[in-house]
């Protein structure tokens, strides 16, 4: 039942049924809980996190499917090393609770990978799966602005 | 007699149940300070509650929810302005529950005078209300009281703080006090030198506090400031911890499954869950069951295969009954009569009358962060951590639950991923102590499924209002409603602390009876609807009701009056309380208001008191290929003292975001006493191509500082109502909108 899972570019094994969403692999069996469980049927982009730079719902990914490298939160940046989004997310002060922050920010980094200079309209069509309940958006749009013209 | 008088007499019908309770308990109680439940360990030092230091330096302790409101950061602030620390220095922690924590503001917005217009003796008595928080050891995060109660408490805790370190240095130096000034986390001595606090901390918490004094506003470096808030790299590095984050050493997960109806359970067979991958347990918790197993996505799969069948539900089993039940609470006597200014019954001569019903739905939080707690009990002791809004109420509870005395009990506050009101309950972590009690010695992660959490939620009640007006002379002569919707305070008080004190509830007509209006002939009653479904305080609590039908009903006589709602408003509040035109005057200036919108284009406005302070909104819709998009929204508020311009700024646009997720698409029904919605997709919030720029205006007209975490909720439902009858010419009366109008998504 084991599976071999690269995720922050370190190689994991775990033993876990093949069906086992990546997200509860993540958070349960590596306590990287940077992910964040929000609805289980992807509607809330909570648990997003890249497989070979995609942005997925992990809640919605097999382990034994993961087709792939994965990044996490946790492997964007650290707090002594962040990455320009979430340098831009402290400097907009975006977060109110927080929860859905880490999906907020991988999100929006596989946007800028694909669309490095997004006008609104790109940021709504990339960031609607998303939800926020504190209702931060306009604070994301500005931090997703100024990280992408600080690149 | 006197308006005077007859205010005063209202005041007293609530006041006296905690005057009451006050004689009862004696002033040796509430004066005596509350116990320091901070207990130093080698190397620390606290100086009170709230300050504790060690060599590595100073640990603020802001004790209220941090649920995204920024209540941490600012309480914070409050206690290290007055102590001269460096703003990056500072660490913040939640703290144990403890009665040094009471919240002692609450208690006082329980009075039913208008808030706007209390007198001295008011303010006082509220205040004085205020100290039975403690009696109570009521530590919780609600009505928008953090700051009203923390703004002179924490900075007169850090003054003290101040003065006990400089008469510790001018022990040492054998110098007088006031030779001594403090900067940064320092004593500074006469010659320049400066003694650390970290090395100052031993002797400092042996001085007795001296009285002190709090500096001038003019000198503030802290507040009044956008400060970065403590919390912020956590959350935007995935390293915040939450509660649903707990992790432990040898930690099991569990899922859990209620019944749906909230009856008990009838029948059940765990037979083939108890043999799925990963499980070790199934818990009998009597209202329903729960699987403990080494991933929390197995014990979910277990817990659901199980055959369960339930007993039906203790309330109606409908959403058209439960309306039945507040519909026939008109029928009954008010409950509470708070405004009855002149005579709404004897209309001036050529007065128009304007009728109106308008309703609202049952709503469920939907924190983010679904329902959790994590427990680990030994046989006798029981450790805890979750997100919780009341935690002194929470140890109570499950102290109970586990069968030991509140001493045995450890209650460790996370981070919350929302709070909304839901956090204040405590049932999710009863939930966990009952599932750790199963498995003794072994700490256990138990976490909601959406589902269970959008079905097991204490929802924000359905109401209904009548109102009749008139207008006469362009101008509202008359304003009579009576609103009908069940009493959420006496269910939420009767789970706090054991009973419901009796007397009107205030909540059923909040941010109605108290809106800073001269109306002549103006009239509010309050009607108790006698229907019991799980229940509990909505972000806004009555005003997330009242301002919509209040300011809609606004909208309607200015329509009916043939006047400019913004005019009208102007004229109705000059007179009345300016603090209220001001911030009318405010979104009128930046929205650019002209009574006037081009076609496809569309402009409501609202103003709603509530929490003390006075919310003005004017939200722009536009129709997009027959699709209502909300392009833009200005608000102006006014909370007295804005102690951090940004995160006030923040608070106020997700509030008005979250009272538009409501307003737009929020509802919840029940079939066969089961609530319908179970995730996302059938109670769908707000996203981000549907939410307005938006440009927030922070005024400080008011004389006291007010609340600021709510406010920005109760208008938002009527300036959208409004700016969409502007737009088509419709009138909606009944929420959610997207019943009645297509929104661009």
């Amino acid at each position: 039942m084991a599976t071999t899972l690269t995720v922050n570019g370190t190689s994991h094994e775990v033993d876990l049924p093949d069906e086992v969403p990546l997200l509860w692999a993540l958070r349960d069996a590596l306590n990287l809980t940077g992910t964040k469980f929000g609805c289980g049927v992807a509607a809330c982009g909570a648990c997003t996190v890249h497989i070979d730079g995609e942005a997925v719902r992990s809640c919605q990914v097999p382990v034994g499917d993961v087709w792939g490298e994965v990044t996490t939160i946790e492997g964007l940046g650290t707090p002594d090393a962040l990455h320009r989004l979430q340098q831009a997310w402290v400097d907009h002060q975006v977060a109110q609770c927080g929860y859905c922050q880490s999906g907020q920010i991988m999100q929006a980094a596989a946007l800028l990978a694909e669309t490095p200079n997004p006008t609104d309209d790109d940021i709504d069509a990339a960031m609607n799966g998303n939800l926020c309940r504190c209702g931060t958006y306009p604070r994301i749009r500005a931090a997703i602005k100024s990280a992408a013209q600080g690149a | 007699m006197s308006r005077i008088g007859k205010i005063a007499r209202r005041t007293f019908l609530f006041g006296a149940v905690a005057v009451a309770g006050g004689a009862a308990f004696g002033a040796w109680y509430v004066t005596r300070p509350a116990p320091n439940p901070l207990k130093p360990g080698e190397g620390e030092a606290s100086l009170n509650a709230f300050v504790l230091i060690d060599g590595e330096g100073v640990t603020l302790v802001a004790p209220r929810a941090e649920m995204g409101q920024g209540t941490m950061t600012t309480w914070a602030a409050l206690i290290a302005e007055e102590m001269d620390l460096a703003w990056e220095d500072v660490r913040v922690i939640h703290g144990p529950p403890a009665q040094a924590y009471y919240n002692s503001a609450l208690m006082g917005e329980g009075q039913t005078h208008k808030g706007y217009d209390a007198s001295a003796f008011q303010h006082s008595l509220g205040e004085m209300m205020g100290i039975m928080g403690k009696v109570f050891s009521m530590q919780v995060t609600g009505g928008s009281t953090a700051m009203k109660d923390g703004y002179e408490r924490m900075r007169v805790t850090g003054a003290a703080a101040r003065e006990m370190l400089k008469t510790a240095a001018a022990k040492r130096l054998n110098v007088g006090v006031v030779e001594l000034r403090t900067e940064n986390g320092a004593v500074i001595a006469p010659d320049g030198t400066s003694i650390p606090y970290t090395d100052l901390a031993a002797e400092a918490a042996e001085v007795e506090p001296p009285r002190i004094e709090l500096r001038e506003r003019s000198e503030w470096r802290l507040l009044g400031t956008s400060l970065p808030r403590v919390d912020m790299l956590g959350k935007s590095t995935g390293t915040a911890q939450f509660g649903i984050d707990t992790r432990l050493p040898g930690m099991r997960f569990a899922a859990v499954r209620r019944s749906p109806t909230r009856g008990g359970m009838k029948s059940y067979d765990a037979f083939e869950a108890g043999r799925m991958p990963g499980v070790e347990k199934v818990v009998d918790l009597g209202d329903g069951l729960a699987v403990i197993a080494t991933n929390t996505w197995l014990a979910q799969q277990a817990v659901d295969a199980i055959e369960v069948e339930w007993d039906p539900a203790p309330y109606p089993e409908s959403t058209e009954a439960m309306v039945a039940a507040v519909e026939a609470a008109f029928d009954t006597e008010p409950d509470s009569v708070l405004r009855d200014d002149g005579n709404p019954d004897r209309l001036p001569a050529g007065a128009t009358a304007v009728e109106a019903e308008y309703r609202v739905p049952f709503l469920a939080h939907a924190t983010m962060e679904p329902m959790n707690a994590t427990a680990w009990f030994d046989g006798q002791h029981l450790r805890l951590w979750c997100g919780n809004q009341g935690p002194t109420f929470l140890r109570d509870a499950c102290a109970a639950g586990a069968g030991v005395d509140p001493s045995e009990v450890e209650v460790n506050v996370t981070l919350m991923g929302g709070g909304f009101g839901r956090r204040g309950e405590f049932d999710y972590a009863v939930v966990a102590t009952k599932v750790a009690k199963a498995m003794p010695g072994t700490p256990v992660n138990v976490t909601w499924s959406r589902e269970e959490d959008m079905t097991h939620d204490y929802y924000r009640p359905p109401a209904i209002a009548r109102i009749t007006g008139a207008v006469a002379d362009g101008a509202p002569v008359a304003f009579d409603a009576r609103v009908a919707s069940p009493s959420i305070a006496a269910q939420a008080l009767k789970r706090w602390v054991g009973f419901a004190p009796g007397g009107p509830d205030k909540g059923i007509v909040d941010g109605i009876y108290n809106q800073p209006y001269g109306i002549p002939n103006y009239r509010i009653a309050g009607h108790k609807a006698d229907v019991v479904p799980p229940l509990g305080f909505w972000r806004s609590v009555g005003a997330s009701f009242n301002g919509f039908f209040h300011e809609c009903f606004m909208d309607e006589l200015a329509v009916a009056a043939g006047a400019d709602p913004l005019e009208m408003r102007l004229k109705l509040t000059r007179d009345e309380w300016l603090p209220a035109f001001y911030a009318l005057e405010a979104v009128r200036d930046m929205s650019g208001w002209t009574g006037k919108t081009e076609e496809g284009v569309g402009r409501g406005l609202a103003m709603v008191y509530s929490f003390g302070t006075p919310t003005a909104m004017v939200i722009e819709v536009r129709d997009v290929d027959g699709a209502v998009r909300l392009t833009d929204a200005w608000i102006a508020a006014d909370p007295g003292v804005a102690l951090d311009p940004s995160i006030i700024e923040a608070q106020l646009t997700g509030a008005m975001a979250y009272g538009l997720s409501a307003a737009i698409g929020e509802e919840i029904t029940f079939a066969g006493g089961v609530v319908d919605q179970k995730n996302f997709p059938d109670y769908e919030p707000l996203r981000m191509a549907q939410m307005p720029r938006t440009q927030v205006t922070i005024l400080e007209n008011q004389e006291r500082l007010n609340g600021i975490g709510e406010v920005g909720t109760p208008p938002a439902a009527p300036a959208l109502a409004n700016a969409l009858f502007d737009l088509t010419g419709k009138r909606v009366r009944e929420l959610p909108l997207n019943k009645a109008f297509d929104f661009y998504t």
